[in-house]
């Protein structure tokens, strides 16, 4: 199973497509590990430079409909080649939530207030966060604050998560 | 209760519910491309794996970039060549033979009311024209799919939009589509099926229905169907005549997947359509929809009309007739990409090719081309397009550029003016 823990990157935006997190310039990269300085290249939001702010980051926690767009499994490869194995938001696209856990990572979705109090939690100075799969619990952590939230994914999801992906299930179980 | 559409192909093609809420689908078809499929291959070589479910269900193209660019999409096609021969996969297109996987396939007839299709791009929703449950999925997805002939999908919710009135002449399909992402925004079918219906979808062509689809993901949606009908049936009639004594034999075949008058639909939604005009982007969004008549300043660099979403030859006809004895502005780049080289051909022999290159054209080989700014067309730093293709997010056609959505008939005006500029098939029609 992969690592669930780290620094927090917050992005205040709803709507973030794949075309962002990764162009389709890239696309033509057979190797994952080509995405790396490419992550989230078009973002253009404020107070946002991906060359600095995405450097030891191991989560994002963003807007809803996060990874809309593409289809393009290279948006989660992008984040994964950056070490980002989480993302959080109140809602995802469905391609790229099934993406993530095909890769064994994390999609959670959150409600508004939950998400609100992870973006006030790391306002000042930023923040870092666990994500404990088996007891389905976030612990956050600010330079003022603490935080522990629930949430909930399907039982295969976690099963994805814990098996390390979708390809060996299937290729035993049909 | 009654069924939707959706739900009746569910249970029709239901392998294994793990977990409850996850239904394991029997596929179809799996289509792929050589963008997202070598990833795939290559891992399946990786982990021993290098089999495939059903080379007679599985149909590749090269499309995206072709002919290749560079050393790198050379070697994205010679993966997926080298795999279509190594496994029989008969249905492979390449150079001479190939064009944009969702106009290519339906033209072949690969696509049947009742099917379940995937492959490893998000467009795959355009094949629900014909009543079957297409969805894109990521490159592991399509993976499973070729390995297994199986995909997960969580049991959908459908969100039943009627389309009713009377479109005014110059309004088609592509008006329509903005007009519902427009009022359901990027994020109102996620998760969702959504199932086009009304009388205008009724009277809806093929190509036009595929159109419609075609953009069913940009308000999130996992597919977008249109109900099988005695137009699906004539289309598809070449290929399945062999299959079915009459024409009303394969309707009665197809129209029991229809959904049920008591189906149960999580969001229904009536759009009159009587008084659309043309639309267009102007953000970065599919959301961000106005009339062309508040956007018609707006100067552009170039205009592009091709894709998966209207690079069909009833788009390029459209076009045709707005350009025909014209010329482009100076200032504009006007480049076409028939999606398919039937159409292609069918454009050269109604004489339509000429038109466009008369008007000032750069006409290309049959690609997803300038779409997504990884092959040809790409925009520089500042420049701004009219494109008749189904994304206009930051970047899209190229780094700093812009892209403004719109029908083929409007791009071609647009381009005959140098700026945003409603077509004479519907101008003309204000001053009577």
């Amino acid at each position: 199973m992969k690592s669930f823990e780290g620094n927090i990157l917050c992005l205040d935006r709803a709507d973030i497509n794949t075309d962002e997190i990764i162009p389709a310039k890239y696309l033509t990269e057979i190797e994952k590990i080509a995405m790396k300085p490419h992550l989230l290249e078009d973002l253009t939001l404020d107070g946002f430079d991906p060359a600095t702010d995405l450097e030891d980051i191991a989560v994002i926690v963003t807007r809803e409909n996060f990874g809309c767009g593409s289809s393009r499994e290279h948006a989660p490869w992008a984040l994964e080649v950056n070490g980002i194995h989480v993302v959080i938001a109140p809602s995802f696209a469905r391609i790229f939530r099934q993406n993530m856990f095909n890769c064994g990572m994390l999609a959670i979705d959150l409600p508004e207030d939950d998400i609100q109090a992870l973006f006030d939690l790391c306002n000042n100075g930023g923040g870092r966060l666990t994500v404990d799969v088996d007891t389905n619990t976030i612990r956050a952590k600010g330079k003022e604050k603490q935080l522990t939230l629930g949430f909930s994914i399907s039982e295969f999801d976690k099963t994805l998560v814990k098996t390390g992906g979708w390809v060996e299930y299937a290729d035993t179980n049909y | 209760m009654g069924k939707t559409i959706a739900e009746k192909i569910f249970d029709t093609h239901l392998v294994d519910a793990p977990f409850g809420d996850v239904s394991v689908l029997r596929l179809d078809r799996v289509f792929c491309h050589e963008i997202t499929t070598p990833t795939a291959i290559q891992d399946l070589v990786a982990h021993g794996k290098d089999r495939v479910f059903d080379p007679d269900k599985i149909k590749a193209v090269i499309d995206h970039v072709t002919p290749a660019k560079d050393s790198k999409t050379a070697m994205q096609g010679k993966i997926l060549r080298d795999w279509a021969r190594r496994h029989n996969i008969k249905d492979f297109f390449d150079i001479g033979n190939n064009g944009v996987c969702h106009a290519i396939f339906p033209e072949k007839g690969f696509v049947r009311p009742g099917f379940t299709i995937i492959m490893g791009d998000s467009h795959t929703c355009t094949h629900g024209a014909f009543g079957a449950f297409a969805a894109g999925v990521g490159t592991t997805d399509l993976e499973v799919g070729i390995l297994k002939g199986v995909c997960t999908f969580k049991k959908p919710e459908t969100f039943r939009i009627e389309i009713v009135g009377t479109l005014r002449p110059g309004v088609y399909a592509k008006d329509i589509i903005l007009e519902v992402i427009r009022q359901i925004s990027v994020n109102g079918a996620t998760n969702m099926v959504i199932e086009f219906a009304g009388p205008v979808v009724d009277a809806m062509n093929m190509d036009q229905r595929m159109t419609l689809s075609n953009m069913a993901v940009e308000a999130g949606a996992t597919s977008g169907i249109c109900l099988p009908d005695m137009t699906t049936v004539e289309y598809l009639w070449p290929f399945i005549k062999d299959e079915y004594d009459s024409p009303e034999a394969a309707l009665a075949d197809y129209t029991k997947f229809c959904s049920d008058p008591d189906a149960v639909y999580a969001k229904t939604k009536t759009i009159d359509v009587s008084d659309l005009e043309p639309l267009t982007t102007f953000g970065y969004k599919p959301d961000n929809v106005k009339p062309v008549s508040e956007m018609d300043n707006t100067p552009v660099d170039q205009v592009y009309i091709g894709s998966c979403t209207n690079g069909r030859l009833e788009d390029l006809r459209v076009a045709a007739q707005v350009l025909a004895g014209k010329q482009i502005a100076p200032t504009v780049r006007g480049i076409v990409s028939p999606a398919t080289p039937d159409i292609f051909s069918a454009a050269l022999e109604e004489g339509i090719i000429k038109t466009f290159m008369d008007a000032g054209f750069c006409v290309t080989n049959p690609t997803c081309g300038a779409c997504l700014g990884m092959s040809n067309g790409v925009l520089a730093d500042g420049e701004v397009a009219a494109a008749t293709t189904n994304r206009n997010f930051n970047g899209r056609m190229g780094k700093g550029g812009m892209v403004h959505l719109m029908s083929p008939a409007t791009a071609a005006a647009t381009a005959i003016q140098g700026h945003i500029a409603n077509s004479e098939l519907f101008s003309s029609q204000e001053e009577i």
